[in-house]
């Protein structure tokens, strides 16, 4: 799929040239390519791709991991509000700095401190009710979306409007391999203590109070997972703007594939979702002359996805 | 013999004003079963969620073989006390298995998963309860009488000392309550302590060794279920008439007859 991938766009290249260019990296062939060629795939195509695998994956596995510390499987990671305090983040940047650097690193922080806004919010008698959570994320989420709408309505029409338009629509497009080393040990960081603790998942999506009586220790559990699929979450907006559906949509498809048990979901989703996201920017870049925000491509693929798995377990259930 | 509980000066409230119980004493000897009954919200639930830790007493302490659960960590509590939830819905369809194993998370480390032994002590419990046929069954395809067979087999997982049971035969059916029953005087002679709320005064004639009734706030009455459920207790708990015969025979035990109002009942007449 990757290869697949790296072969289509813009640039006729053909399959045999990319797996050449690739493998040239590890052995030493000689080049039968052009520069331009080599920097299409090397420059270009790989670090969107692998940012893609990234994104995905991050969002599905958190997506996973939401959904069953909230019990409920209609749960997003988005659901306390990392997206719009994200989106809000990068907005402002745009409107002041324009520096991808600090757009990126803007959007990461504001992303963070909506979700600790709203744990904080939810804390009542040293305990973070599920509802109370749920409830904070929607309220943080929708002051940080008027911030952004206000930020939107202030901003020059002509250059910077447009700018955070794009930026909320969501794009594997300005992603450089810089990005990629930095946000690749903050992926893996979380990722593995999603892995690490992912049998105990099942655990919280019995509710609180039956995981305290088979003996957890549900806050500092639930505090551990909401922390690394939060910066899970906002490593991967930062660096591709907010991809809605994909954490929503992914473990559902899991579910279908290993059934409940997030000691498979969790793996399994995480896949599922790097391949799901690298297919549809690959679509996203190749299908018309100008590139689709892949944002909308996801949600115009995700709902109707959607729509049918919902379907399907009902009959199932 | 261990699962010795010692319930001394209990109380709980949700505010410092207000108070759902208090003073509540109760001891138990390893295997007894204890039958709590009371009017509906009268805090039966919640002196259980007390017992089990869920809920932080405002005053007193809950012993068992000597030790104050108190100061213990939650996964030291579920070594020695098993709670079975009165309703309890999953949002994802797990299998029994999946859910029976599920008791054995005090014993696994953090970052693990079950290994073979847990599965194996989960296939057992199944074993126990008679219900290995249903191992791999989503558990939302479950009756409720099948569904308390889980929970009660999951908390049996983590072998608990003491078995809390908040009113286990709701929603069932006469059969599936006489099984749940059954099954609780079968875990009390392994010598598990068990204390179950329960809205049927027959239930305590039927297991067990001591009753509790929970009103306004204090035990109205305490003892074994033949002393303690006479028709006097019973008006002032729940405000009805209710006649306690004792039926001899191959029965031997008492029982409970509600005795209705004569103007609420709709008398059929006879068709001439």
């Amino acid at each position: 799929m990757v290869i697949f991938s790296l072969g289509c766009g813009r640039v006729d290249i053909s399959f045999v040239q990319t797996l050449k260019i690739l493998l040239s990296s590890v052995f030493p062939l000689t080049p039968d390519w052009s520069a331009t060629t080599w920097s299409v795939i090397m420059d270009v195509r790989l670090p969107r791709i692998m940012a893609g695998m990234m994104v995905g994956g991050a969002l599905s596995i958190s997506g996973a991991a939401f959904q069953g510390v909230f019990q409920n499987p209609l749960v997003s990671p988005h659901i306390l509000g990392v997206a719009a305090g994200a989106g809000f983040g990068a907005a402002l940047a745009i409107l002041l700095f324009d520096n991808i650097w600090l757009i990126h690193l803007t959007s990461f922080v504001f992303g963070l401190a909506a979700v600790a806004m709203a744990y904080t919010l939810s804390r009542v008698y040293k305990m973070t009710p599920v509802l109370m959570l749920v409830l904070s994320g929607i309220v943080v989420g929708s002051l940080f979306s008027a911030l952004t709408s206000f930020l939107k309505y202030i901003a020059d029409p002509m250059n910077k409007m447009p700018a955070i338009v794009f930026w909320l629509l969501g794009s594997l497009n300005h992603v450089s391999f810089k990005d990629i080393l930095i946000t690749a040990p903050v992926f893996i960081v979380c990722i593995s203590l999603l892995l690490l603790v992912r049998w105990r998942i099942n655990l919280l999506a019995m509710g609180d109070e039956d995981a305290r009586t088979l003996g957890v220790n549900t806050e500092a559990l639930k505090l551990l997972i909401i922390v690394s699929a939060t910066i899970a979450t906002a490593s991967a907006v930062c660096i591709s703007g907010i991809i809605g559906w994909i954490g929503i949509m992914i473990p559902h498809i899991g579910r279908l594939l290993v059934g409940s048990d997030h000691k498979y979901l969790l793996s399994v989703s995480m896949v599922i979702g790097a391949a799901y996201l690298v297919t549809v920017d690959t679509i996203a870049r190749t299908a018309l002359a100008t590139e689709i925000p892949i944002g909308i491509l996801t949600a115009i693929f995700g709902a109707p996805v959607f729509a049918f798995l919902l379907r399907k377990t009902q009959k199932a259930g | 013999m261990h699962g010795r509980i010692d319930i001394r000066g209990l109380a709980f409230g949700y505010t410092e004003r207000d108070c759902i119980f208090s003073d509540i004493n109760i001891l138990l000897e390893p295997g007894q079963v204890f039958c709590l009954l009371g009017p509906n919200g009268s805090g039966k639930s919640t002196l259980l969620k007390c017992i089990m830790q869920l809920l932080i007493p405002a005053a007193g302490s809950v012993r068992i073989d000597g030790e104050d659960l108190s100061g213990l960590a939650v996964s030291d509590i579920a070594g020695k006390l098993g709670f079975v939830p009165q309703t309890l819905v999953s949002a994802f369809p797990f299998t029994v298995a999946e859910i029976v194993v599920m008791g054995r998370a005090s014993q696994i480390r953090m970052t693990a998963s079950p290994a073979k032994k847990d599965r194996d002590m989960a296939m057992a419990s199944l074993e126990k309860m008679g219900i290995v046929h249903l191992a791999h069954r989503p558990c939302n395809q479950l009756s409720g009488g099948e569904w308390q067979q889980v929970l009660i087999a999951r908390a049996l997982t983590h072998s608990p000392k003491v078995l809390l049971l908040d009113e286990p035969t709701s929603h069932l059916d006469i059969g599936n309550q006489i099984k749940i029953l059954e099954i609780v005087n079968s875990l009390a002679k392994d010598g598990i302590t068990i204390i179950m709320a329960s809205h049927f005064p027959d239930h305590a004639f039927l297991t067990a060794h001591q009753v509790g009734i929970l009103k306004t706030g204090r035990l109205l009455a305490l003892g074994n279920p033949d002393d303690t459920l006479c028709e006097d207790v019973l008006f002032d708990t729940y405000g009805i008439h209710i006649r306690v015969l004792k039926v001899k025979e191959d029965i031997n035990r008492k029982i409970c007859i509600p005795v209705l109002h004569p103007h609420t009942r709709t008398l059929v007449k006879e068709v001439s």
